[in-house]
């Protein structure tokens, strides 16, 4: 993976950016020594890592100006970081970049039950602003499997999704404000409590922007009254076909699943022998969960169950109490941990239309043979997210740069079918050079230019999203 | 009687000679040769006063392009009428779940309403408080902006994080950073029940109480709004025969300390289109807040009168001609736009954000030629 060449006149100047930033912010939340800066070296796509120039952790939305503002003025880049989680590489530093990290930052301001809406400090982990409410019987809806330790910041930057986001929509569907500081250290608030944009929807573009366009700090989110109960099945298949079809089906019926999720047969095998859920041996299985009351879920539940039976399944399980759906879980939420006992993985997040799923299906298992790397495949059926997981040696000479070139070949067959290369990581520097495939250099202008109206001297986070010859004239300028 | 529009809407409809390209390149040369200014037309249904300039019409890029049932999601061109695009839906049993409302009535003008129109609008109707905006069921957008780029943003797939979100940007952006060629939704199954439950007699921040109640619980009501001509609030339940039953039954009980609840036909699509409101002399306002702050500002702008919808989050106010609804919500969040009336169409933004979006229409259209003047 390329990167730019550090800018030696910033590092050059390093003990004076220091020093601005120590002038503004407590000694404790200046990172300079190059021992502990490399704790901030990767996020979660730890095969690559560069420690940055220095790291700073602001506790108000002041201090984070006050940073912005001088490295502004100082042409220093910056790369914003919640907690690190990032699948994708966006919040990888450059090593002449200030890290802006906004993990000290994450008390509740306000909640309000009335007007259903929550107002954090970005940094506060995703599960904790469910924790922050859930005992008035409300929870905040998009729940990436990292909620235990992701941020609100990371959330909105990425657009995150989780598991139940078929029905509740993703972070951009719950995100009804923010306060955000420009590169230059001018602070705006966009959107608040109220819904709708009063102008243009800036608050649609700046989630998902990948920490790109400026620093948010602070969010106002819609929360939701928790349903009454909630109840998964389980169902096996010979074929991913017939397990295609029986999620069309489903979504045909008018039934609204919270969630529909999909795993074949190497990650059934994998979660199997890891976590022992009683999974059945076949080539398909799905989890179908549904809300409600007891006598809606049932309801639900029974023409679910009508459409699975019809397919011939070679196995059909309703949970009937909190145990069994906890075991039906199981399986799913060991499965990233159950693939990485058997050897390191890549996993990948391209969408597909959902009709496309038995022949892209096909086709990974065929270019798995021919590349020498296995593929568990564990996904969000319900709106085509897939998750392939490809299986590498890290030891192994040339096997990282195999398995990149194997993910790039299934990212480029989702673009082909209809879909896109990523529908919840976000593009960071893993799928950047990849962008071309997806877009025209149209395409890539247009979104380029909000970058240039937000961002016009290319400071923020600028090594990423965009394909390096794309974003050249740009950050060099 | 349609006293404060500002023009008769013929004048927006396509001439014989305007400009009506019949493809996305056609569109692209015309922007390109044009000195502009070019005034976007999709049906005419709510002309904008003050924009000028030759009228672009969108109705021959017209036409359903996918419907794929299975995968919930529909593409079409923007000029295809919203009644083409829900009948295709309603063959399939499924709807655009965001109600756009149909705006014929309260602006006093004939056509037919496109899909383009809608998003550059950024449309929704009741249902919005429950399921989300017009803005989040768009997948994906073509647009050729001012310079004549065809661009395209987002797809057909329900999660896309590839790249910046475009397709939130121009939906709501009145035909101001480009024309739309093209768009893709994310559609819902209709339903299989409705009902509607109604509480008389309540004023007006009572009424938001309840309704906050009802939001707040976990049964799911789909629409929520309080016309106080009427003294009548209305709660919308959908879904599942058996399961519309038993929610009726559940917000009755919670509704109980507000009164006794009445089933009702509840004329929703009266309450999406504001047609109380139609005919009627005066200048009208949609004013979007928090849901706490309606009662008490809608006492300040002196309105003929109001209806809330979205729980109290969206208030119709139908005001004397010349009232300054923005001067009255003087610190209250949100905003307001006049939808009816001759005067300033959005409410102005903050100078940090002003910037931000001149700067971004200066982009997409750096010659100024797209519905100048639309939005500030
Ligand atoms: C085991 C595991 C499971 C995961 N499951 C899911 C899943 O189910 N769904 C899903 O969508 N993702 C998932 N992820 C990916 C990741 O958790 C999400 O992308 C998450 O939102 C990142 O949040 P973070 O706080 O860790 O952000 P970081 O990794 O710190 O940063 C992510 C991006 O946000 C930017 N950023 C950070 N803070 C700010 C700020 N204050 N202002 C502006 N930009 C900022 C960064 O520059 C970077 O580009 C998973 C990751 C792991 C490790
Ligand atoms: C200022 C204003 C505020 C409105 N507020 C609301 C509201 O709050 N709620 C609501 O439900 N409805 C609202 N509407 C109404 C909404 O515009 C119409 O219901 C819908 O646009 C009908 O479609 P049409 O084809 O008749 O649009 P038209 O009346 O032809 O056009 C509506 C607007 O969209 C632009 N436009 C049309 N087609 C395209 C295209 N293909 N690409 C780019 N721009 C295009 C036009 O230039 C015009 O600005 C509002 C309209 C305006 C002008």
């Amino acid at each position: 993976m390329q990167m730019p060449i550090p800018d030696a006149s910033v590092i050059d100047r390093k003990d004076q950016i220091v020093a601005r930033l120590l002038a503004v912010l407590p000694k404790t939340a200046v990172i300079a020594d190059v021992v502990e800066t490399r704790a901030y070296e990767c996020d979660g796509l730890t095969a690559y890592r560069c420690p940055p120039m220095c790291a700073v952790l602001p506790t108000t939305t002041d201090e984070v100006a006050a940073v912005l503002r001088i490295c502004h003025e100082m042409d220093v880049p910056v790369v914003p970081r919640g907690s690190g989680t990032s699948l994708a590489g966006g919040a990888l530093p450059t090593a002449d970049c200030v890290i802006l990290g906004v993990a000290k930052m994450n008390g509740v301001i306000e909640t309000n039950y009335d007007d259903r809406y929550i107002r954090v400090q970005t940094g506060r982990t995703n599960l904790s602003v469910t924790g922050a409410v859930e005992a008035d019987g409300f929870f905040y809806a998009p729940d990436p499997s990292s909620q235990l330790a992701c941020a609100i910041a990371g959330n909105i930057a990425m657009n995150s999704g989780g598991a139940h986001c078929l029905k509740y929509g993703v972070t951009t569907n719950n995100l009804m404000g923010v306060t955000m500081v420009m590169m230059d250290g001018t602070v705006v608030e966009i959107g608040g409590a109220h819904m709708d944009a009063g102008g243009l929807d800036l608050l649609g573009v700046i989630c998902g922007s990948e920490g790109q366009l400026g620093v948010v700090t602070e969010a106002t989110l819609r929360i939701l009254p928790k349903p009454e109960g909630a109840r998964p099945v389980l169902m096996g298949y010979d074929s991913s076909e017939v397990a295609g079809q029986v999620v069309t089906d489903i979504i045909k019926a008018g039934v609204l699943p919270v969630a529909i999720e999909f795993m074949d047969r190497p990650c059934i095998e994998a979660t199997e022998n890891f976590a022992h859920a009683g999974y059945p041996m076949c080539e398909a299985l799905l989890i179908v969960e549904v809300e409600g009351s007891d006598a809606e879920i049932d309801a639900q539940l029974a023409l679910i169950m009508k459409i699975a039976a019809k397919h011939n399944p070679v196995e059909l399980r309703e949970a009937k109490d909190a145990d069994e759906a906890g075991r039906i879980w199981l399986g799913r939420k060991s499965a990233f941990g159950a693939m990485g006992q058997i050897n390191d993985y890549m996993c990948l997040d391209g969408t597909i239309p959902v009709s496309e799923l038995p022949y892209v299906l096909r086709r990974i298992s065929e270019m798995s043979k021919e590349f020498g790397l296995d593929v568990g495949n564990v996904f969000h059926a319900g709106d085509g997210n897939m998750h392939p997981l490809i299986l590498f040696d890290a030891n192994k000479e040339g096997d990282l740069e195999l398995c990149e070139e194997f993910g790039a070949e299934i990212l480029k067959l989702c673009v082909e079918v209809g879909g896109c290369l990523t529908g919840e990581h976000g593009v960071g520097i893993e799928k950047r050079d990849l962008m071309h495939v997806q877009f025209s250099k149209a395409d890539l202008e247009a979104q380029m230019a909000v970058k240039d109206v937000f961002d016009p001297k290319w400071l923020l986070n600028a090594a990423k999203v965009f394909p390096l010859d794309a974003s050249e004239p740009r950050r060099v300028a | 009687m349609h006293p404060s529009p500002v023009a008769s809407h013929s004048q927006f409809l396509p001439k014989e000679n305007s400009m009506t390209p019949t493809s996305e390149l056609e569109l692209s040369d015309m922007i390109k040769a044009t000195k502009g200014p070019l005034r976007i037309v999709g049906g005419g249904t709510r002309p904008i006063g003050r924009v000028v300039g030759e009228a672009l019409s969108t109705a021959a890029l017209s036409g359903i392009t996918l419907h794929e049932p299975g995968a919930l999601t529909l593409v079409a061109r923007a000029g295809t009428p919203v009644a083409e695009i829900e009948a295709t839906l309603a063959t399939q049993n499924q709807r655009l779940a965001f109600e756009p409302m149909d705006h014929r009535a309260l602006m006093g003008t004939t056509g037919q309403p496109t899909i383009g129109g809608v998003v550059a609008a950024n449309v929704s109707g009741p249902r919005r408080i429950s399921v989300g905006a017009c803005r989040d069921f768009l997948l994906g957008v073509r647009f050729v902006d001012g310079a004549g780029n065809i661009v395209k943003n987002g797809g057909r797939v329900m999660k896309n994080v590839t790249g910046y979100d475009l397709v939130k940007l121009f939906a709501g952006a009145y035909g101001t950073l480009g024309v739309l060629t093209e768009v893709s939704f994310k559609v819902l199954p209709a339903v299989e029940a409705e009902t509607t439950l109604a509480l008389s007699g309540l004023d007006d921040a009572t009424a938001i109480r309840a309704m906050s109640a009802a939001l707040g619980s976990p049964f799911e009501v789909t629409g929520v709004a309080h016309d106080p001509a009427q003294a009548l609030t209305h709660f919308r339940l959908e879904g599942f025969a058996a399961s519309v039953a038993y929610r009726a039954k559940e917000i009755s009980k919670l509704l109980a300390p507000f009164g006794a609840t009445q089933d009702t036909q509840g004329d929703w699509a009266a309450i999406r289109d504001v047609t109380a409101f139609a005919g009627k002399s005066g200048d009208v306002w949609r004013i979007s807040v928090k849901p706490s702050d309606a009662a008490a500002l809608s006492e300040k702008i002196g309105a003929d009168a109001v209806q809330y919808d979205w729980g109290g989050g969206l208030i119709w106010a139908l005001c004397p001609v010349g009232t300054d609804v923005r001067a009255a919500m003087g610190n209250t969040a949100g905003h307001a736009t006049l939808i009816r009336g001759a005067g300033q169409t959005f409410h102005p933004e903050p100078a940090p954000l002003a910037a931000i979006s001149t700067g971004l229409r200066a982009k997409f259209d750096p010659r100024g030629v797209l519905n100048t003047g639309i939005m500030g």
